[in-house]
């Protein structure tokens, strides 16, 4: 009995060591896709950019505050559809604890800056030169646009193009108490 | 579910078919038969004894190797499955999978897609079935390793009458002077090699029983190589990763997380020429035209000091300079960067001289680097060129309005406004390749074409693979199983003493033709008479079912 007892339990070991490896795998498989640090639910990667003024930002500084990030292109008309919105939605927020960050993704200071001079823009706006910001946030297709909590912690991400409505949504989403 | 106690007194464990010391036929079905199945030696393997828990089942279940064999040709089926249409990885990357596959195939492309055999081989149904095969190698080679190992190691070298008369080379002798014989034949064995048992005047002689082991070495192999593919999914073993990099450019490499960057100096390409090789080429090169003869970027590796954020100018200590040829990548830390592909010629800057349309005079040249275009070129003396837009990747929108594409400078446009003492209003003009308008009135003033300057951008393939160590530890522990089982056999004679004959029998797992010449030079000059096959005879008489007694492991 005792040997019968002590096979069972090598049985059971040997079963427990081979089916654990199968679900790290596939675990690892799934997330192999979306391992950047910026998750839903992470803490969002910390970054510093200038604007267009040379005044540096830099994420954490933001802490207490909510912040809607943004991560958009002069040749991506959804981005730019969506660009008079997100001002009209900081002019209403930014003495309520949210701010906006539209990050650039590696233009020219030139067509930034006449891009923002077209569209009359009143929040910061960064560029990210080497695209390392975009490498931390993993950023693929633009628009996107991180949601992050007065805490740093990422509430929500989101792919594509936003109404006016959304983004009001979204800034009450992060406002903080 | 009691242990087997034989007459000869050896204690088996319940379902064993013969005795793992003397051989007796412990299973009744067995008794019958002509030749008995010395498979696994006829122990009990123990899947198909014990079938009690849930644990047990499983386990039962993987020890089979029906389902062994099922699930190889099910993964081998379904791997072929995902060589029929392009994986994702190999489509072109400026369309999404969901278009191509319709696109490219129609509805069988549109059902590949939604079946999710765009990505067969990572999806989770594949990675169960190759880690079912693992389960399977791995328990079926426990589930009979051990029943065969105690086997031979428990062994006898008298073996029960019915044992002997059972093996497929049996013979029986008359002699006259046996016991003088039999030492003879001791010594025949031990100078073929043979390790030879006395016990009782009754003679066992083996050889090669490590041979026996080889299947088994060859299932580790295959379980080291699987754990080493698995591997690949743990972060920090496996990186492959890809870099374009421009002239002048400093990159952080993928894949590194940060730490490490590279500056790309020059990319080159040197082609062949006629004239600098061996004449003996120049047919081959002049048939030919351009023969690439190497492909090569210089590079810079640094290293960052300290913890930088992203976006932060990082601080770099320079470690390296490196020339990467094909084949020769720059390596350090485990990492290799390797020349893949490459861009000439990408245009990098343009310069337009202000031009007096009647006079052709010129008043000053302007570069305007695509990457980083000025507001404004000041040409002294009241002329200057104010940039009012640019287009990288210049195409007219939906509305027909001038717009780009992306960020890439690929079909550079601008819009200019001159200014020069006679027009100091300004005029405005449309520059693009090959192609000036003039939007809004005839100018006095042009921006006349004044050259380009390019850069070359390298492509190279960041790797890092901690496997391949593992990786090729399973496949040489493969093959040494491979080699062990194939090369050598496991032969065992038994020759014993009964009632004044001498009884002779043998078996080996392989190689049957071997272990009869060996009996043939091992009998030579005593009076022994040579045994016989029992399975040729029955295949010629045909008589009475035989139990092939299939030896293969």
């Amino acid at each position: 009995m005792e040997k019968k007892k002590q096979r069972l339990f090598v049985r059971t070991v040997i079963l427990f060591l081979l089916v654990g490896a199968l679900v790290y795998t596939l675990y690892a498989n799934f997330n192999k896709d979306n391992n950047s640090a910026a998750k839903k639910g992470s803490e969002a990667p910390d970054f510093v950019l200038t604007d267009l003024e040379g005044n540096k930002h830099k994420l954490s500084d933001y802490k207490g505050q909510g912040v809607f990030l943004n991560f958009w292109g002069t040749w991506c008309k959804p981005c730019e559809r969506e660009m008079p919105y997100m001002d009209n939605q900081y002019k209403a927020y930014k003495d309520k604890g949210v701010q906006i960050l539209a990050v650039n993704v590696g233009e020219s200071n030139y067509s930034v800056q006449n891009f923002v001079d077209r569209h009359k823009l009143s929040f910061p706006v960064l560029i990210d030169k080497d695209s390392q910001v975009q490498t931390a946030y993993d950023i693929d297709p633009l628009p996107f646009t991180f949601l992050i909590d007065k805490d740093g912690k990422i509430v929500d991400t989101v792919k594509g193009e936003l109404t006016e409505e959304i983004i009001k949504n979204h800034m009450e989403r992060i406002k903080p108490n | 579910m009691a242990d087997v106690k034989c007459e000869c007194g050896h204690v088996n464990p319940h379902g064993t078919i013969l005795c793992e010391a003397c051989g007796r036929i412990l299973d009744e079905s067995q008794s019958g038969t002509k030749l008995v199945d010395m498979r696994y030696e006829g122990s009990a393997r123990r899947s198909q004894v014990y079938n009690k828990t849930i644990i047990d089942k499983i386990w039962n279940f993987f020890s089979s190797v029906k389902v062994g064999v099922w699930l190889i040709v099910i993964t081998l089926v379904a791997s072929a499955v995902g060589t029929i249409l392009p994986q994702e990885f190999y489509i072109p990357p400026t369309v999404t999978a969901d278009q191509y596959y319709q696109e490219e195939y129609g509805w069988f492309g549109k059902l590949y897609y939604h079946l999710g055999f765009h990505n067969l081989y990572s999806s989770w149904w594949y990675l169960i079935l190759i880690a079912s095969i693992g389960m399977s190698i791995l328990i079926a080679s426990i589930d009979r390793f051990f029943p065969l190992y105690r086997s031979l190691k428990k062994q006898t070298v008298s073996r029960h009458e019915g044992f002997l008369k059972r093996q497929r080379i049996f013979g029986i002798t008359k002699p006259d002077h046996s016991e003088i014989e039999l030492e003879q034949i001791a010594k025949h064995l031990s100078e073929h090699r043979y390790k030879v048992r006395l016990e009782n005047g009754n003679i066992l002689a083996e050889k090669g029983r490590f041979s026996r082991w080889g299947p088994y070495v060859n299932h580790i192999g295959l379980i080291v190589f699987l754990i080493g593919a698995m591997l690949r999914f743990v972060p920090g073993m496996y990186v492959d990763e890809l870099l374009w990099i421009r002239e002048g450019e400093t990159k952080e490499i993928p894949g590194t997380k940060g730490q490490y960057y590279l500056s790309s100096e020059k990319f080159i390409l040197e082609v062949y020429e006629q004239d600098k090789e061996h004449e003996n080429f120049s047919a081959a090169i002049e048939k030919n035209g351009m023969i690439a003869k190497n492909y090569q970027s210089n590079v810079t590796l640094y290293k960052r000091d300290g913890k930088a954020i992203p976006g932060e100018e990082p601080e770099l200590t320079k470690i390296k300079d490196h020339k990467i040829k094909v084949n020769q990548p720059l390596k350090y830390d485990h990492y290799a960067a390797y020349q893949v592909d490459y861009k000439l010629d990408e245009l990098n800057k343009m310069k337009f001289h202000l031009t007096n349309k009647e006079s052709g005079e010129t008043f000053g040249l302007i570069t305007v680097d695509l990457y980083d275009p000025k507001p404004e070129y000041d040409l002294e003396k009241g002329y200057s060129v104010e940039l009012m837009s640019y287009f990288p990747d210049f195409e007219f929108d939906e509305n027909g309005e001038p717009s780009t594409k992306s960020k890439i400078p690929n079909n550079p446009a601008f819009i200019f406004k001159m200014f020069t003492p006679d027009t100091p209003k300004g005029e405005v003009s449309f520059v693009a390749i090959k192609q000036t308008l003039e939007p809004l009135g005839e100018n006095d003033y042009k921006l006349a074409f004044a050259g380009i300057e390019t850069k070359n951008v390298s492509a190279l393939t960041i790797r890092k693979d901690l496997t391949l160590w593992i990786l090729f530890a399973g496949g040489i522990i493969f093959m040494v199983g491979v080699i062990q089982g194939a090369y050598w056999n496991h032969r065992r004679i038994w020759i014993q003493k009964k009632d004044g004959e001498i009884w002779m029998a043998a078996h080996t797992n392989k190689n049957w033709h071997g272990l009869k010449r060996d009996i043939n030079r091992i009998i030579k000059n005593t009076s022994l008479i040579e045994p016989a096959d029992q399975l040729q005879e029955g295949k010629s008489s045909k008589k009475g079912k035989i139990n092939s007694g299939s030896t293969k492991q």
